[in-house]
């Protein structure tokens, strides 16, 4: 099983990296953009039998905990079987 | 009175720290391995600069995991005196101790520079023998210093005077283009209500001799001492 960790910066967090990215993209004549948020991206192989619940559940605590920092940051966790 | 200067892997102003304690300060020392969990024997921890755990992840994130870190969770509990420099504020901060985040500077770059700070609060065992609204000048060697915290957080800090420093220009005042990283409120360090942990991005410790380009930080530690000489 594969739990997937997608971990964004809340929106009323400034992001000047995806601002950055946004710019350069915009030079090579991308037109069209509102805006670019940068984020993280984990994906986590699990072992042994639990069942998609019980790997959500584990996945979510471990985004909370330590992929995320909840002051600054959301998460959202997709579990793959 | 006895200081700690706790050593992850990573850090790379612990002997900085050390260096002031045993030197300006003159009080004995001790490098504490981030996997030791006794500090019964000290009576103030500093968290020193540098990429602890190579700021992987988010700078501070991983530190905070390390065993000495419910050590010094308690330790701050018991109303012992912590001291957080840049990479140790950011420590504070995931850790919980201090309220905020530090993100990635407004204008992206790794920032290598002597700022101006204007003291905001001397009602802190850190800052009690500096001036009110006086300037010291400090470096600062951060890519992720940029202060942010919501509403809420920000209005407490003010009601409860626990905003210790701002970035400000020579003449002291806090205006935006003085603001190096983009801090909120051009926060540059901070207490927790109980006053007895506070976290700074600037740098006092690297500010101690004028050979170095300032000494400003010196009363920084001086006033640590202070406190420390009369609660024995």
């Amino acid at each position: 099983m594969k739990a997937k960790v997608f971990v964004t910066l809340k929106p009323s967090v400034l992001d000047p990296q995806g601002k950055a990215i946004k710019h350069s993209i915009e030079l090579l004549g991308y037109n069209g953009i509102s805006d670019i948020r940068q984020g993280k991206y984990f994906e986590i192989a699990i072992e042994g039998q639990q069942t998609a619940e019980q790997a959500r559940e584990e996945t979510m605590r471990m985004a909370h905990d330590v992929l995320s920092n909840p002051i600054i940051e959301d998460f959202r966790v997709e579990i793959e079987e | 009175m006895k200081f700690g200067v706790i050593v992850f892997p990573g850090s790379n102003c612990d002997h900085d720290a050390y260096h002031v304690i045993s030197k300006h300060v003159g009080q004995p020392v001790d490098f504490i391995w981030h996997r030791d969990t006794d500090l019964r024997s000290y009576d103030a921890v500093i968290i020193p600069g540098g990429f602890s755990y190579g700021d992987y992840l988010r700078a501070g994130a991983l530190a905070r995991f390390s065993p000495v870190m419910n050590s010094v969770k308690e330790f701050a509990a018991k109303g012992n005196l912590v001291l957080g420099i840049c990479n140790g504020f950011q420590i504070l901060c995931e850790a919980g101790l201090l309220p905020g985040a530090l993100i990635r500077n407004r204008d992206l770059h790794f920032i290598c520079d002597h700022v101006d700070v204007r003291v905001e609060s001397t009602n802190t065992p850190f800052t009690h023998e500096l001036k009110a609204g006086g300037v010291l000048r400090m470096p600062i060697a951060h890519a992720d210093g940029n202060f942010v915290c919501d509403d809420g957080t920000l209005d407490e800090l003010r009601r409860e005077d626990r905003i210790v420093l701002r970035y400000c220009d020579r003449d002291g005042q806090a205006t935006e283009a003085a603001n190096p990283n983009g801090s909120r409120d051009n926060i540059a360090g901070i207490c927790n209500r109980e006053r007895n942990v506070m976290g700074l991005m600037p740098h006092p410790e690297r500010a101690c001799e004028d050979l170095l380009g300032s000494s400003d930080g010196r009363d920084v530690f001086r006033s640590l001492a202070g406190t420390l000489a009369t609660a024995v």
